[in-house]
């Protein structure tokens, strides 16, 4: 078995280009369940309409990248007040349903025929990436350090993404000592206290909802820079499924809980791959690789729901 | 009080499989004509009957293997030499000017597994020309009998979810959970009565399906068991039970994939058969048994709701935990039978599901949200609203296909879900108190 290079790619995987756009999305969950306690399943969502919102607005378009980030944006923010006009005021577990039902139309809307002048469906968008790529500062080439090894163009993508990453923690960080973050935490820990204080919780849950739908626009945005060509398929429940067990493995409601979960899930995730492809030649390992990640969310949620980094007093997980 | 419980879902089950499949014995021969070790069959049907002379050509790995042209009944068979992966064409020119394939490109039928000593059913559907997928019937009459059509496949879709959504909505009802792994209970009693009645064995179908009924509600018991119960008693949160759920779903999901694969596979029993005129209803033998045989399942199930004892513990217990609990009610007991039962309708939805569509491994996710919406629809923790939302949902689903593409019926029935929290978040039959 080829343990160096099993090793050298789960490294490299490790802080590559994906574990930065997952920890990116994961920082808007972290957002969304670990500060204000909503139960989005729909995460993946968010991500499709950043990375449409900026494909649709360069190749359809031919619009700048600068455009096609904005509108990316702003499809976040009309994807969130879509989704949690109607259903922030129920119990929680509605959300949930809400919103994975919500990722799946758009996934087979942008899918379909019907919109296919403007999405091409299944045929794949792309490439929406060569403003990003004619941006990139670093020579052509491929670099090596030890184990890890990248492209330049996964180098630009991964200095860009884990920049945002730093920027939405800070910005995370900066918000959660404020009193409007102060009131976040509230509506997680009893929602009715934070009612007869004369907070608006609909109002709070929304504005958590905007703004992580937002970092998850902007991690869909990163991930078509890296894929340059994106198709419907590559957004489906699975990817809400990873950020979760990404979240909560790092520890939810932990500023720095989402990108400990990120590199972690990502080693282990390149590390099974490669490890099962030699293990079981020919065999279907990429099903049995989600398989163990299906295991592994079961036991972190029976044995430490908190994760790696949370505090098990403060996440107490119950339906509000 | 146990054994009149079981004795009436037995009953119900048993008898009306026994009236479905003894009434349709043209079900039962499906091999034409000589054969083979191994090879691919099938029957060209056009909407007015079979059509004889259309040319069809094995091919693998783009090199042809054999070809055959349709007899008098439209029947054709063409012998391979060795299992494995196989692509049918059917030559397009063949087919008499007055009729088309139903979807474009449907002249290939790529990645057909043909397993040792079986035989495999190519099936390719035909429609009158100027019908595409999705588009609506000619004038007059045509279209009044398409409606109709549409509406029984509307009303057939939306019994099987409503037997699947059943268990979801008592497993909510009576523990508050979400269970997000019911689709794959659907999953493997489709596959189980695939495996005993098609691939491994050619056991009869009554006997795979009635195995696939016993094995996924032995599975409800044991993940009961094994897994709900134990976290219930740790005390553990339904977030956390939720999300568990959810990690059980993509282990259960992926490891039917990796064992079963990836291609969408036909019960032996799926023929194409010879469609029954009523009227100007047009239907095929076997949906007309799939809708008398849900409408039985279900009434039998609302009837153990209603009058058994334990049915009626389960909606006391749905309705006030507590109060059941000090009423004297085995609350564990009652769980445990709800997951018997809602797992052996998960089970027999999933081959009924099988039967229409194809055997998948992601066919029970690909439902699952269809549940939740018709759980939602007809009220969170209601059994009848699960029956009546589900319905609701298959119907527009197959009713969207009239106006809309048919890739998008699903879309349209999620739509539904989220226009259903916006105007009325509980449910068509549900409580006001659950949903806020």
């Amino acid at each position: 078995m080829d343990w160096v290079g099993i090793f050298s790619s789960a490294l490299s995987d490790m802080i590559g280009p994906f574990a930065a756009i997952y920890a990116l999305a994961a920082v808007g969950l972290n957002l969304h369940f670990g500060y204000t306690g909503l139960l989005n399943f729909g995460q993946v969502a968010f991500m499709l309409v950043g990375a449409y919102g900026v494909g649709v607005a360069v190749v359809t378009f031919s619009l700048s990248l600068w455009w096609g980030i904005l509108v990316a944006i702003l499809a976040s923010v009309v994807v969130a007040l879509i989704l949690g006009i109607p259903t922030l005021r129920l119990r929680g577990d509605y959300l949930a349903i809400a919103t994975i039902a919500a990722g799946e139309v758009l996934r087979l809307f942008f899918n379909s025929t019907y919109t296919e002048p403007v999405t091409n469906g299944a045929f794949g968008l792309g490439p929406t990436n060569n403003e990003f790529n004619a941006l990139n500062p670093i020579p052509n080439g491929t670099y090596q350090l030890g184990p890890f090894q990248y492209t330049s163009s996964a180098l630009w993508v991964m200095l860009v993404t884990w920049s945002l990453v730093a920027l939405a923690c800070v910005l995370v960080f900066l918000l959660m000592r404020s009193p409007w973050g102060r009131v976040l935490r509230s509506v997680r820990e009893d929602e009715l206290a934070a009612r007869s204080l004369g907070k608006s919780v609909y109002g709070y849950k929304l504005q958590s909802l905007v703004l992580g739908g937002v970092l998850g626009g902007l991690a869909g945005v990163m991930y078509t820079m890296d894929i340059s060509t994106q198709f419907p398929n590559n957004f489906d429940p699975k990817v809400t499924f990873y950020l979760w067990v990404i979240m909560t493995l790092g520890g939810a409601g932990r500023i720095i809980g989402p990108v400990v979960g990120a590199v972690i899930f990502w080693f282990l995730f390149s590390f099974l791959g490669a490890f099962l492809g030699e293990l079981f030649p020919g065999a279907n390992t990429g099903a049995a690789r989600i398989a163990i990640v299906g295991l592994i969310l079961m036991l972190l949620m029976v044995f430490r729901p908190a994760g790696i980094l949370g505090d098990p007093e403060e996440m107490r997980l119950e339906v509000r | 009080m146990r054994t009149r419980l079981i004795a009436t879902v037995l009953a119900t089950v048993l008898i009306s499989l026994l009236v479905a499949f003894t009434a349709a014995p043209a079900s039962a021969s499906p091999t034409p004509g000589a054969k083979p070790d191994q090879g691919i069959t099938g029957t060209i049907r056009g909407p007015d009957g079979p059509v004889e002379g259309v040319m069809i050509t094995v091919l693998q790995d783009g090199t042809p293997i054999g070809g055959a042209t349709s007899a008098a009944d439209g029947k054709w068979l063409v012998g391979v030499p060795k299992p494995g992966v196989y692509q049918v064409t059917l030559d397009v020119k063949t087919l008499p000017t007055t009729l088309q394939l139903r979807n474009p490109g449907g002249e290939t039928l790529s990645n057909l597994r043909v397993q040792p000593d079986a035989v495999k059913f190519a099936i390719f559907p035909l429609v009158k020309a100027g019908e595409g997928a999705g588009s609506g019937g000619g004038g007059g009459g045509g279209q009044l009998a398409y409606l109709v059509s549409v509406l029984l496949s509307g009303l057939e879709f939306g019994l099987i979810i409503a037997m699947t959504a059943v268990g979801l909505s008592l497993i909510f009802g009576t523990t508050g959970l979400i269970n997000f792994a019911h689709g794959e209970l659907v999953t493997i009693g489709a596959v189980i009565a695939y495996i005993l009645g098609t691939s491994l064995f050619q056991w009869p179908f009554i006997i795979a399906i009635i195995l696939a009924i016993v094995g996924v509600g032995l599975l409800g018991g044991i993940i009961e068991l094994g897994l709900w119960r134990p976290l219930r008693k740790r005390g553990v949160g339904l977030i956390q039970m939720f999300i568990i759920s959810i990690g059980l779903a993509l282990f259960l999901r992926h490891t039917i994939l990796f064992f079963f694969g990836s291609q969408r596979e036909q019960y032996l029993q799926a023929t194409t058969q010879t469609q029954l005129t009523l009227g100007p209803v047009t239907i095929s033998p076997r949906d007309l048994i799939i809708i008398v045989f849900s409408i039985l399942v279900l009434v039998g199930v609302a009837v153990m709701l209603q009058r058994t004892r334990m049915g009626k513990a389960m909606r006391a217990l749905a309705d006030n935990r507590d109060l059941a609990e000090a009423s004297g009610i085995d609350v564990d007991r009652v769980i445990r039978n709800v997951w018997i039962i809602g797992g052996g309708l998960a089970g027999l939805g999933g081959v009924l599901f099988g039967l229409t569509s194809a055997v998948y491994w992601d066919m029970g996710f690909n439902l699952l949200l269809l549940m939740f919406a018709g759980v939602i629809l007809g009220g969170l923790g209601s059994a009848y609203g699960a029956m009546l939302g589900s319905i609701v949902v298959g119907l527009v689903a197959q009713f969207s296909t009239v106006w809309f593409p048919a890739e998008l019926e699903y879309a349209w029935a999620m739509l539904v879900l989220i226009g259903v929290l916006l105007v009325r978040p509980q449910g068509i039959l549900g409580k006001l108190q659950r949903a806020g």
